[in-house]
C-alpha cells in the first residue's frame, strides 16, 4: 500500500535490561490510510504502546531501542529523522492523546495555555490569538463556558472534561495523524461512549487518521475501521472490523472474542484464555501463543508462522491458515 | 492566604521574620545612633531610655548595632541561598537531563562537598581566600549547591517521569521549553522551602564564622561579632551578649518556622 498516511514495516524494538533481551516489538507490520481507523488490539504488555512511541521517536532509551524496520510517515522515514525533525512532527502532523487524563495535564498551567502551546510552538502564533483558538476548541469538545474554563487549572476539572482538554490539545493543530493510548480506558462507561463519539467527530470533521490502542474489544467495535490484534509483540492478525468479529480466524483472536462479557449472555462463567503471556525475555522458538493454544500442533512450536494474506483485506499468522494462502502477499 | 495563617508554625514564622526584616530595612534609613560611632563617656552602659539596649566597650549603641546587624543578617541570607540555590538547580537539572556519566560525577562531587562538616569547610574556605564578610558568604552558598543540587535533581526526576511531561513532548515541545514551563514550576515549592531553611541555617552559619573571626571585620556590626566581642565582659556587662545572642535566636527561629510552616501548606502529603 503505497498510499498510506502511515506504514509501519518489520518495527522491532527491543528492552535491553539486566535480565535480558526484551523484544517488547518483534518485526510488526501495519499501515493506516488518510482518514482511516486502525485499532490496535492486545492485552496488558502485548506492545501496543511501544509500537505508538516508536512511531513518534518516544521509546524511553534507554533501554529500549529500536532495533530494526521502518516507519514511513508521509512517505519519510521517521526512524531516520533526526531529532529536531520528529519534534516538529509531534503535535503538528501527529497528535497523542494518554490514557490518565489525570495526570496528563501539567498542574501548574492553566488549560488555557496547555491547550494553546501546540498552536504557539508550532505554527508560530501569537499568545493572544492562540487563546482565542483554544477557547473555540474547549467548545468544539463540548466544555460548558469554554472561555471561562480558559483560566481554570486541571485540578478544578473532572476526569471527562480533562479526557476533552487532552482531546483539544491533541487536535488543534489539525494534525494528520492522531495517536490514541487507551484514550478511554480511565472513563465510566458513558463518558467512554461520549469521548469515542466526540473523537469520531472531529476525527471525519478534519478528516485525520486514528491509531486507536486500546485492550477493550468494545471500544474497537464502536470506532475502528480496521483492526490489529497483537500478541506478545506480534501482530497475530489484521481484518476489517466487521469481518473479524464475524469470524476471527487467529485461536488468540477467537479467545478474545470469546472472553468478551454480553449484556444478557447469561450468568455462566467467562470464558478465559488458559496460560500467561511468555516473559518477553523468554526466548520464544515457533509461535508464540502456541503454548496457549487450544489448536496448536507440532509445527506451531518449532516454526514461527508468518503474516499471510488468506483473504482479501485479512492477514494472520497461523499455521491453521497454511493452506488457504492467496499469492498476492499485502 | 487563610489556609496559610491557620498553621501556627508559619504565622509565628511570618510575625518574627517581619520584625527582623522590618529591622533591617529602618536600618538603612535610619538608626538612633550611627552604628560605629563611639563615645568614650557612654562606655558599657547598661540598658536606659538613652540607649534602649545599652552601649559597647566603645560607647556604640547596641539597638543601632543590632539594627545594622540584622541588615547584615538578611544580605547573608539572601546571598548565600542565591549562590546555592542558582548553581545548584542548574547543577541538578543537568544531572537529571545530561546522562548517566553527568548525573554519576555531579552527585558525586555533591558527596564529597556534603561529606565535610559545613562550618569546618567554611572555616578552610576563609582561611585560604583570608576573613572577609564576603568570604564567608561565598563559603557558606558553595556549600549550599549540593543541599539545592540534590534537591532539584530529585524533585526533577519524579517530575520527569509524570504523564504531563510525556504528554509535552508527544506535543513536540522542546526539552529546554519543557524544562523550563513544565519542569520548575513544579519542583518550586520544595525548592521554596528548602531556601527559607537554608536562609535561617546561614545566617547561624555566618554568626559563627563571625564569632570566629572569619566573617565580617570590625567594625563592621555582625552579631557573631558582637558576641564575640561581649565574651570578654561577660559577667560585667551581660547586655552586650544577650541582646545579639537573641537576635540570633530570634531570627534563625523565625525562618526555620517560616519553612516548617510552608513545607506543611505546600506538601500535598501533609495536607
Amino acid at each position: 500500500m503505497s498510499d498510506a498516511l502511515l506504514d509501519i514495516r518489520g518495527l522491532s524494538v527491543y528492552f535491553f535490561t539486566p535480565e535480558g533481551i526484551g523484544r517488547a516489538v518483534d518485526a510488526v507490520d501495519l499501515s493506516i490510510a488518510p482518514g482511516e481507523t486502525l485499532g490496535l488490539v492486545g492485552e496488558s504488555g502485548c506492545g501496543k504502546s511501544v509500537t505508538s512511541l516508536a512511531v513518534v521517536g518516544l521509546v524511553p532509551s534507554p533501554p529500549g531501542r529500536v532495533v530494526a524496520g521502518e516507519v514511513r510517515f508521509l512517505g519519510r522515514d521517521l526512524l531516520q529523522a533526526d531529532p529536531e525533525t520528529l519534534r516538529r512532527i509531534r503535535g503538528r502532523e501527529i497528535g497523542m492523546i494518554f490514557q490518565e487524563p489525570m495526570t496528563a495535564l501539567n498542574p501548574v498551567l492553566t488549560i488555557g495555555r496547555q491547550v494553546a502551546e501546540p498552536l504557539v510552538a508550532h505554527l508560530g502564533i501569537s499568545r493572544t490569538d492562540a487563546l482565542k483558538q483554544a477557547a473555540r476548541w474547549l467548545d468544539r469538545v463540548r466544555i460548558p463556558s469554554a472561555q471561562k474554563r480558559l483560566g481554570s487549572y486541571p485540578h478544578e476539572l473532572s476526569g471527562g472534561m480533562r479526557q476533552r482538554v487532552m482531546i483539544a490539545m491533541a487536535m488543534i493543530c489539525r494534525p494528520r495523524l492522531l495517536v490514541a493510548d487507551e484514550p478511554t480506558t480511565a472513563l465510566d462507561m458513558t463518558l467512554q461512549r461520549q469521548v469515542l463519539a466526540l473523537m469520531g467527530e472531529l476525527k471525519a470533521e478534519l478528516d485525520t487518521a486514528m491509531l486507536l490502542i486500546t485492550h477493550d474489544l468494545g471500544v474497537v467495535a464502536q470506532t475502528a475501521g480496521r483492526v490489529a490484534v497483537m500478541y506478545a509483540g506480534r501482530v497475530v492478525e489484521t481484518a476489517d472490523v466487521g469481518p473479524l468479529f464475524a469470524g476471527p480466524l487467529h485461536p488468540y483472536t477467537q479467545g478474545l472474542l470469546r472472553s468478551m462479557p454480553l449484556l444478557g449472555a447469561g450468568r455462566g462463567r467467562l470464558h478465559e484464555i488458559l496460560g500467561t503471556v511468555p516473559a518477553a525475555t523468554d526466548p520464544i522458538r515457533g509461535c508464540p501463543f502456541a503454548g496457549r493454544c487450544p489448536s496448536s500442533f507440532d509445527r506451531c512450536r518449532h516454526e514461527a508462522p508468518a503474516m499471510e494474506t488468506v483473504r482479501p483485506e485479512r492477514q494472520v499468522s497461523c499455521w491453521l491458515y497454511e493452506d488457504s494462502k492467496q499469492e498476492t502477499t499485502g | 492566604m487563610r489556609r496559610y495563617f491557620k498553621n501556627l508554625n508559619f504565622s509565628i514564622g511570618v510575625v518574627l521574620s517581619t520584625v527582623v526584616l522590618a529591622m533591617a530595612l529602618v536600618s538603612l534609613f535610619w538608626t538612633p545612633y550611627g552604628p560605629n560611632t563611639m563615645d568614650a563617656h557612654h562606655r558599657m552602659e547598661a540598658p536606659s531610655m538613652v540607649h534602649p539596649l545599652g552601649t559597647d566597650q566603645y560607647g556604640r549603641d547596641l539597638l543601632s548595632r543590632v539594627m545594622v546587624g540584622a541588615l547584615n543578617s538578611i544580605i547573608v541570607g539572601l546571598i548565600t541561598v542565591a549562590i546555592g540555590m542558582g548553581a545548584g538547580v542548574i547543577l541538578g537539572l543537568i544531572s537529571v537531563w545530561g546522562g548517566r556519566l553527568t548525573d554519576e560525577a555531579i552527585m558525586r562531587f555533591s558527596d564529597l562537598l556534603f561529606g565535610f562538616p559545613a562550618v569546618l569547610s567554611a572555616i578552610l574556605i576563609t582561611a585560604v581566600l583570608g576573613p572577609s564578610a564576603v568570604n564567608a558568604m561565598l563559603a557558606i552558598g558553595i556549600f549550599y549547591i549540593p543541599v539545592f543540587a540534590r534537591l532539584t535533581r530529585a524533585s526533577a526526576l519524579t517530575v520527569k517521569g509524570l504523564d504531563y511531561i510525556a504528554a509535552a513532548r508527544a506535543a513536540g515541545q522542546a526539552e529546554v521549553t519543557i524544562i523550563r514551563r513544565h519542569v520548575l514550576p513544579n519542583i518550586l515549592s520544595p525548592l521554596i522551602i528548602q531556601a527559607t531553611i537554608q536562609f535561617a541555617v546561614a545566617i547561624l552559619a555566618e554568626a559563627s564564622l563571625s564569632y570566629l573571626g572569619l566573617g565580617a571585620q570590625p567594625p563592621h556590626p555582625s552579631w557573631g561579632r558582637m558576641l564575640n566581642e561581649a565574651q570578654t565582659f561577660m559577667a560585667l556587662t551581660p547586655w552586650m551578649a544577650v541582646f545579639p545572642g537573641m537576635a540570633i535566636a530570634w531570627t534563625v527561629l523565625g525562618f526555620n518556622l517560616l519553612g516548617d510552616g510552608l513545607r506543611d501548606i505546600l506538601d500535598p502529603r501533609l495536607r
